[in-house]
């Protein structure tokens, strides 16, 4: 045991030790008896192993206290402000949480017979209906397990159509403006991408596009709104322009929540858009998922679409195993099934005005940042936003301070940064994206904070570049994690952090 | 609205704010032919209670643990929970946190990854884990790829056990289909329904990339991965271990100890829900030499700016978000939240909780795959061969035995023959700590009907 001072005693936010430096020889928090004639017989000594060195031993309060201690080290909605650009953290409603907990759905088990899934179909057919009516597309396969894993699972669709109509093609176009999930998707399906440019007002022109597509292109990858949070304007024109060489349309719909009610995916000349529940449907984010990315597709390419296939034959649901033309299964099972159930509560919750009032007051909140903020960060560009809103730190570079610090320096006002150096067009970005469940105090309070840093940034640049001064921790040294990677905990390494 | 909090006023000052008049004016960017169709055909919102009503009537139409017995396993299992694991991971500190981009506010989730890779790592007896993939299936494919990275282009031989998941099978051949110098080749089982290691061996060669089989494998099957490796290692291959029923790994001698190169598997059996298969999480984890080719996220350990432990995302190089097309994986939004529970569950049960537990499944397991056979009057279908708690056993009538057992409100198991024409009769079955010995006891009795 260290010393004791009044520091680590006392402070809400000293650092637990380790798990694995806790704890005494002999303690668990599990006590169940040990039952007469065990089998371990039936196993070759030599197939078994000893005590797993290292494992944890500690009591159930112990375990509880050191989890209970690691949460109050984190930011999160429910504490506090989080406009993640591109990341739509909105609140994530408590009867979701409740709905999904119900043995009905927490307590089944994936190759139970379907007659006894009959519940559970019915959601996942359902759901499926839904998010066709909201996309205006025709399709949906719930399997994919998020945003990545759908845009693998749509490339692979477009791939084995153009497949069947002669040729795969060999290429994807990939706006500069684009996550990364979707060049590397485009790798992983075996494609070569294509980088364009946006232009001047950071869309995509027809013209850039039709000049890149050939018969070798097998499709566009667009996000609208894109990650400058504007809409492509031009979307319709482009997507004729990929057509007219035999091209398909690719909507990352990562940004859909821009989008409910407003204009549909499916009316824009789509042919696959995948979703993501875990930002648009409200299902928490749990600190890097689990989340699910449906994809959505036109009847054009629903035979390729994964199995199992849900179908309703007249009032029963059944798994379509069976389907010549699918590209097969992308994981175990239906997917995240406990994700699913949350985004059809939440649907259920808002019905279809509601979605749409959700966009309507994403658009407000961020238009309302933009204006307050304009003046004293730069903006962009200079275009009516959407649901998120990009600045840079053109402004504050001249003091000598940075994006990063700026985010940092949010970090002692109580508010989590926005999303930072994304778009990799945007030099310094700040994206930032307040979502809907916002209120206007907190906004004014967010855009205070802001008008603050930027105050210190001229008066006290010091002060913004050594932030953040209130946190747990201070900036951590990313350089020497990767230099000499240290990526678990070794017996015998020191007891105290 | 629900979860909007502006009031006409808020609204009002809002525009007013922007220089507009109305809300719609904020689209007025966007064509008319997109908007005029825009409107959602869907009811109208419902209140807390309807839902509720709606959700309980759904939930009311499937067979849950509690109502049935299950005997159910083939890759998600029926294991007790800490109520504690829950209670964990519903903090909303952790529960609506993002993906642990600023550290200095997230050290709560980095440090928890942190003790969950070195737990995995523990477990398996490997060197490297990552911070979790989508699950086991995802996990087997991408192990395949990594191996696609590290072994020479010479070699893009896959050669899959065919008693290996299914489902798992499947999704490496998805994963695979469109990386055309990859083929992928199945080995058959051997009569006790382990991977057939002479058939292994005659067919590697130095084209062959890697080896992939499940320890246990599909059918319960413990693999004796000595001769697999050893075979493995003469040819160059590398071997990728497949773990559906990480409990297993408490008792039996992990993939790392008999020299797996890659080991993955499923997480949900430790600690998660089983939840129709998902969400739970893949785990993933590998020789340290791989450690740069290894998809997926990494927390490793570093200080802060005043000499300080802490916990950061690393080797961001390989990812997406920086590498974009040159990745080693697509991965981004995982299942964190899943492997938190993991970590909670193992953190709790600890060294000798989670081998007592094993322990018990291991003796249900045995007992009631002796009484099946000695009182039920069923056939092994691998005789004399290792399990710990699944088994599969051969009825003349699987369907009606099925069908005689869900009468009763009892899923006795899972029929091969959707997977496996070669075994018409065979049932797989699970017996875990919830199976009481009376639920046991009848399942016996109605097998013999």
């Amino acid at each position: 045991m260290s010393e004791s001072s009044p520091d680590d005693r006392k402070a809400l936010t000293a650092a637990p030790r380790l798990i694995f430096e806790s704890g005494s020889p002999g303690r668990s928090g599990f006590c169940w008896p040990l039952e007469e004639g065990s089998a371990q017989g039936s196993i070759p000594k030599a197939w078994l192993r000893d005590d797993i060195a290292g494992f944890p031993e500690l009591g159930e309060l112990e375990a509880v206290r050191h989890f209970t201690r690691l949460s109050q080290r984190n930011f999160a909605i429910e504490s506090q402000f989080y406009p993640l650009g591109s990341c739509t953290m909105k609140y994530n409603p408590k009867i979701n949480e409740v709905v999904a907990r119900l043995p009905g759905f927490a307590q089944i088990h994936p190759l139970a017979a379907a007659e006894q899934l009959q519940g559970a179909l019915e959601l996942l057919y359902e759901l499926e209906r839904m998010l066709v009516e909201i996309s205006g597309m025709e399709h949906v396969s719930l399997q994919p397990s998020a945003g990545a894993q759908g845009e693998l699972t749509g490339l692979m669709l477009i791939r084995a159509y153009l497949t069947a109509q002669g040729d795969p093609r060999k290429k994807i176009i990939v706006p500069d403006t684009a996550h990364g999930t979707n060049p590397a998707s485009s790798t992983l399906c075996g494609y070569d991408v294509v980088q364009i440019s946006s232009n001047a007002r950071g869309v995509i022109d027809a013209a850039a596009v039709a000049k890149v597509m050939n018969a070798d292109v097998a499709a566009l990858m667009v996000t609208n709104p894109n990650t400058l949070g504007l809409f492509e304007t031009n979307i319709e024109e482009i997507a004729r322009a990929v057509h007219a060489q035999g091209g398909l349309v690719y909507l990352d719909g990562a940004n859909l929540n821009a989008l409910m009610g407003v204009a549909k995916p499916g009316h824009m000349g789509v042919d696959v858009l995948h979703m993501n529940l875990h930002k648009t449907f409200s299902t928490p984010h749990g600190g890097g998922g689990p989340g699910a990315g449906p994809v959505a597709v036109k009847e054009r390419l629903r035979a390729y679409l994964p199995v199992p296939r849900i179908v309703k034959q007249g009032d029963r649901f059944e798994l379509l195993d069976d389907c010549p033309g699918s590209i097969g299964r992308v994981r175990s099972f239906f997917g995240n099934f406990g994700v699913l159930v949350r985004a059809y509560t939440y649907m259920l919750t808002l019905g279809g005005d509601g979605l749409e009032e959700a966009s309507r007051m994403a658009l407000l909140n961020a238009n309302y940042i933009r204006k307050k903020l304009e003046k004293s960060y730069q903006i962009a560009y200079d275009e009516p936003c959407m649901h998120e809103c990009i600045f840079t730190d053109k402004v504050q570079h001249k003091f000598g301070v940075s994006t990063l610090d700026i985010a940092k320096r949010l970090l002692d006002y109580g508010f989590h940064p926005p999303t930072i150096y994304f778009p990799l067009v945007v030099s310094g970005a700040l994206m930032i994206e307040p979502t809907e469940t916002e209120t206007p105090e907190t906004l004014d309070a967010f855009v205070e904070a802001m008008l603050a840093i930027a105050r210190e940034a001229k008066e006290q640049p010091e002060l913004v570049k050594t932030a953040p001064h209130s946190t747990p921790v201070r900036r951590l040294d990313e350089a020497r994690a990767a230099r000499k990677p240290v990526l678990k905990w070794e017996p015998g390494e020191r007891r105290d952090g | 609205m629900r979860y909007t909090p502006h009031t006409p006023a808020d609204q009002e000052q809002m525009l007013r704010a922007i220089g507009l008049q109305s809300v719609d004016e904020l689209y007025r960017h966007i064509p008319a032919s997109l908007r005029q169709r825009a409107r959602i055909e869907l009811p109208e919102g419902l209140t807390e209670p309807a839902v509720r009503r709606r959700l309980a009537e759904l939930a009311a139409k499937n067979a849950t643990a509690s109502d049935w017995s299950f005997f159910l396993g083939g890759g998600i299992y029926h294991h007790f929970i800490p109520s504690a694991v829950d209670a964990v991971i519903s903090r909303s500190e952790f529960s609506t946190s993002y993906t642990p981009y600023q550290p200095e506010v997230s050290q709560g989730t980095l440090q928890a990854l942190f003790e969950y890779q070195t737990l995995i790592c523990q477990l398996t007896g490997m060197e490297v884990a990552n911070a979790g993939v989508y699950d086991g299936a995802s996990a087997a494919a991408e192990a395949v790829l990594m191996s696609r990275r590290i072994q020479p282009a010479a070699r893009r031989r896959v050669l899959v056990s065919r008693a290996l998941h299914p489902q798992y099978r499947s999704v490496i051949a998805t994963y695979l289909q469109n990386l055309n110098d990859v083929q992928l080749e199945e080995i058959p089982f051997a009569a006790r329904g382990a991977t057939d290691v002479e058939q292994l061996t005659s067919r590697l060669d130095d084209r062959s990339m890697c080896v992939i089989v499940g320890y246990p494998n599909f059918f319960g099957v413990i693999e004796d991965l000595a001769p697999l490796q050893a075979a493995c290692a003469r040819a160059g291959a590398q071997l990728i271990t497949v773990t559906t029923e990480p409990l297993a790994l408490a008792l039996l001698k992990p993939p790392g100890a008999w020299g797996a190169d890659i080991a993955v598997g499923e997480g949900q059996s430790l600690g998660v829900p089983m939840t129709l298969g998902g969400p739970a999480y893949g785990f993933f984890t590998c020789q340290k030499k791989f450690v740069r080719n290894i998809p997926g996220r990494l927390v490793g350990e570093t200080v802060d700016s005043e000499g300080r432990r802490g916990f950061v995302l690393t080797l961001a190089t390989r990812e997406q978000h920086i590498r974009r097309e040159k990745a080693t994986s697509n991965i981004c939004t995982s299942q964190t939240l899943c492997a938190l529970a993991s970590t909670v569950f193992m953190s709790l049960l600890g060294k000798s909780g989670l081998r007592r537990l094993a322990e018990i499944n291991l003796g249900r397991a045995h007992d009631a795959c002796g009484r099946l056979i000695r009182q039920g009057g069923l056939q092994p279908c691998f005789s004399g061969a290792p399990f710990f708690n699944e088994f599969v056993l051969r009825t003349d009538d699987v369907d009606g035995l099925l069908r005689r057992c869900a009468a009763e409100k009892i899923a006795a198991g899972v029929a091969l023959r959707q997977w496996y024409p070669e075994l018409p009769d065979g049932l797989l079955l699970c017996v875990t700590e919830m199976n009481e010995r009376e639920e046991i006891e009848r399942l016996v009795r109605i097998v013999a009907g």
